[in-house]
């Protein structure tokens, strides 16, 4: 049986160092932000934001200088990351491309997309967005059959993309489509494109989520015509390329830290002083975050050290969401007020958001029954 | 891992896989003290990790103690090793010399008292410490208390006190140990680094590191037991809702062995209560939903006492409520953070 492992290590002094640099940042352009507002978490898009954060050489921070990086280590990276989610900075604007698309066209684009794309994205410039899910492919993410055929100079792609965050925002779409279809074989013939969701033959609709806001969409494609040099990395090699990618969003301060605001108002409610019952209720939590945060740092000193603790990523991720997942469920249990949308006390406002935007915690980048998978693969079982 | 914990993991792992047998662990709940196996535990220097090798222990660190107690809990080792290693470093701490032999530790009730009053040049004992680990078998016991407004460790001999035996779900022995005016072999004001709930704080800590190998034992366990066991014609572990139970029990282990190895590291660099609070308070949860979760796997079998099972889950449910229930330190911890301020709470984390 292989098992995980978790061994506990300190940042470096340069990654702590930048600590106070990034606080001080956030202390300045967040000021008093509503504590709603903070609980958005890496929901929030803020193109003015993400752009300072790429005048401070915040993004892009491991990439090579030759691409507009900052060839700083992920632990660095890491701090920085944290201290964002800690403070419920609005960083969707550049996240997406920071954490997955970036790295992605490093590892896998062509030199002229990595000089069109990668310098722009580290000055936060470009925002990006990612193109899985179908109707038909979720889980199953395999079965997704949005065709690309080869034309003259490029692709003719036609299906349809949902789930599709902030595609209405991005300036570019990392989309997997089918360029060849072999049943027998679903996990080949899988190949990755760069979209520009402003071209011909694509059509954006909303897709409402349950509390009223617009963050998925539905992008459908009809002879929509992508060029050859916007193809990443070989035709057939997509599937490869998405769980590389997915592995980049596993493990990291997101997946614990999504209901850090609520934690932070019931410790405001409860006062100084608080009786036995809410004591006990904000101790148990602080037990399970203070965890997480070594947990999650140890996978990103192994990350750092060359490792791919892919097991002990998914462990995270699935003991983080259940985590972020609960609070808003234990503050009911505790305090019993009613959840609020903008009405009522700040505490009201971030459960009443939290409580809505929860089940997602264990739905996005793999549900918690896939994860689980995964760790039952890792334990010998399957 | 250091390359010095890596062999002293090796060490303890293979003494304990060829001592801890069933057989050792039947007889040691019928009250056989496991004389074999304590004696390779200190030819094997195991005992003192934390006392200087003038003093005669190993001259190491926390970080090396929790190697040797959480691989005592896999093992569910029936024996004082992790009262021994707290209180002989509460000895060596204070400036006592620490005997050979099994050690324990009193009191372990916060509502339990002991005095220490002076009587000609030296000290005597009094007042009754119950759920003493291992109170009748260990040769001394460590006391820490308050005398003349100052924190005291006191070093008593085996008989000093009256011991009432008594035991936990897994058949430890928890002795009530009464004191009356007892001499005492050595007494010495707390060093430093040994607060006045020094007792409970340490105890909560080892007990944290015992849990995090029990869980590592539950997981490996049911992980192999269900590709073993096979019903409606294939291995149990291929079913997902079997799978998705172990995951969990994963996702806890993992926590609880973080947390525990968290605690240990804090401890060594000093004051380590927030980190032990954590520790206990999440290894204790874990312990519960684990114990659940590899029962459930093992099915009836896991419920006989002819499976080894239930060696780590009885222990498991005795040791989340000693030295303080999660319930009792999530309290402790919460009433720090909410003290503290919410504004506090990520600086104080990211500080540690």
């Amino acid at each position: 049986m292989q098992t995980f492992r978790f061994e506990l290590g300190e940042l470096p002094p340069e990654a702590e160092a930048l600590r106070a640099e990034v606080r001080e940042f956030l202390r300045r352009e967040l000021g008093d932000a509503a504590p709603v507002r903070r609980a958005h978490s890496w929901g929030g898009f803020d193109r003015e934001f993400s752009r300072k954060m790429g005048a401070r050489g915040w993004i892009a921070m491991t990439w090579p200088k030759r691409y507009g990086g900052h060839e700083r280590s992920a632990l660095e990276r890491y701090v920085v990351l944290e201290e964002m989610l800690a403070a419920g900075a609005p960083v969707s604007a550049h996240w997406i491309a920071d954490r997955q698309s970036g790295p992605l066209l490093l590892r896998f684009g062509t030199e002229a997309q990595r000089q069109k794309f990668l310098p722009a994205i580290a000055r936060g410039e470009l925002a990006f967005a990612i193109g899985m899910s179908e109707p038909d492919a979720g889980s199953d993410l395999a079965s997704l059959r949005t065709r690309a055929e080869r034309v003259a100079g490029g692709y003719r792609v036609n299906g349809t993309k949902v789930w599709t965050s902030n595609a209405h925002l991005a300036d570019y779409m990392i989309a997997t489509f089918r360029t060849h279809h072999d049943p027998a074989k679903k996990h080949e013939g899988l190949t990755q494109f760069l979209v520009d969701p402003k071209l011909q033959g694509i059509t954006m609709s909303p897709i409402i989520d349950l509390a009223g806001a617009h963050h998925f969409n539905m992008v459908v494609f009809e002879d929509a015509f992508v060029p050859e040099d916007m193809r990443v990395g070989e035709e057939g090699a997509g599937w490869k390329q998405v769980t590389t990618e997915l592995a980049f969003e596993r493990s990291g301060p997101e997946r614990y830290l999504s209901s850090f605001a609520l934690l932070l108002e019931l410790i405001r409610e409860v006062g100084k002083d608080p009786g036995e019952r809410a004591a006990g209720t904000v101790g148990r939590l602080v037990a399970q975050l203070a965890t997480l945060r070594q947990m999650s740092l140890s996978v990103a000193l192994m990350l750092e050290a060359g490792e791919s603790p892919n097991l002990e990523a998914a462990v995270v991720k699935d003991v983080g969401t259940t985590f972020e997942q609960e609070i808003p469920e234990v503050v009911h249990t505790l305090l019993g007020v009613e959840p609020t949308i903008d009405s009522g006390s700040d505490l009201q406002q971030v459960l009443g958001f939290l409580m809505q935007r929860a089940p997602s915690f264990s739905l996005r980048g793999g549900t918690r029954e896939i994860l689980r998978g995964i760790i039952a693969r890792g334990l010998g079982l399957r | 891992m250091n390359e010095l914990r890596t062999i002293l993991s090796d060490v303890v792992t293979r003494l304990f896989t060829d001592r801890v047998t069933k057989e050792l662990l039947e007889a040691a709940e019928t009250g056989e003290w496991p004389d074999g196996l304590w004696q390779a535990v200190e030819e094997n220097g195991l005992t003192l990790p934390l006392v200087s090798e003038a003093k005669g222990g190993a001259g190491g660190t926390w970080g090396d103690a929790f190697v040797v107690t959480r691989a005592a809990g896999r093992h569910a080792v029936p024996a004082p090793l992790a009262e021994t290693i707290v209180a002989s470093w509460l000895l060596s701490e204070s400036g006592l010399d620490v005997p050979s032999g099994p050690l324990t530790v009193a009191p372990v009730h916060r509502e339990d008292t002991l005095r220490l009053a002076r009587a000609g040049g030296g000290w005597r004992l009094s007042g009754t410490a119950t759920r003493v680990p291992w109170g009748a078998a260990a040769g001394h016991v460590v006391v820490v208390t308050e005398a003349e407004g100052r924190t005291m460790v006191a070093l008593a001999a085996r008989g000093a006190g009256e011991i009432t035996p008594d035991q936990n779900l897994a058949r430890e022995p928890r002795d009530t140990l009464a004191f009356d005016a007892a001499p005492i072999v050595a007494a010495a004001p707390a060093g430093p680094r040994v607060p006045a709930n020094a007792v409970w704080l340490y105890g909560a800590l080892a007990r944290s590191a015992q849990m995090a190998g029990g869980l590592d034992y539950l997981l490996r366990q049911a992980s192999q037991y269900a590709t073993e066991r096979r019903q409606f014609g294939k291995p149990i572990g291929s079913f997902q809702v079997i799978q998705q139970n172990l995951a969990v029990l994963a996702g806890h282990t993992a926590a609880a062995g973080t947390a525990a190895a968290n605690a240990f590291r804090a401890a060594d660099r000093g004051d380590a209560a927030f980190e032990i609070a954590v520790a206990k308070v999440r290894v204790g949860e874990a312990a519960g939903i684990g114990a659940s979760i590899a029962h459930q796997t093992h099915g009836a079998i896991g419920f006989t006492y002819e499976h080894a099972l239930q060696f780590v889950t009885r222990r498991l449910w005795s040791w989340r409520a000693e030295f303080g229930g999660e319930g009792e330190w999530a309290v402790e911890l919460g009433r720090s953070v909410a003290e503290r301020g919410a504004d506090a709470l990520w600086p104080h984390l990211t500080a540690r």
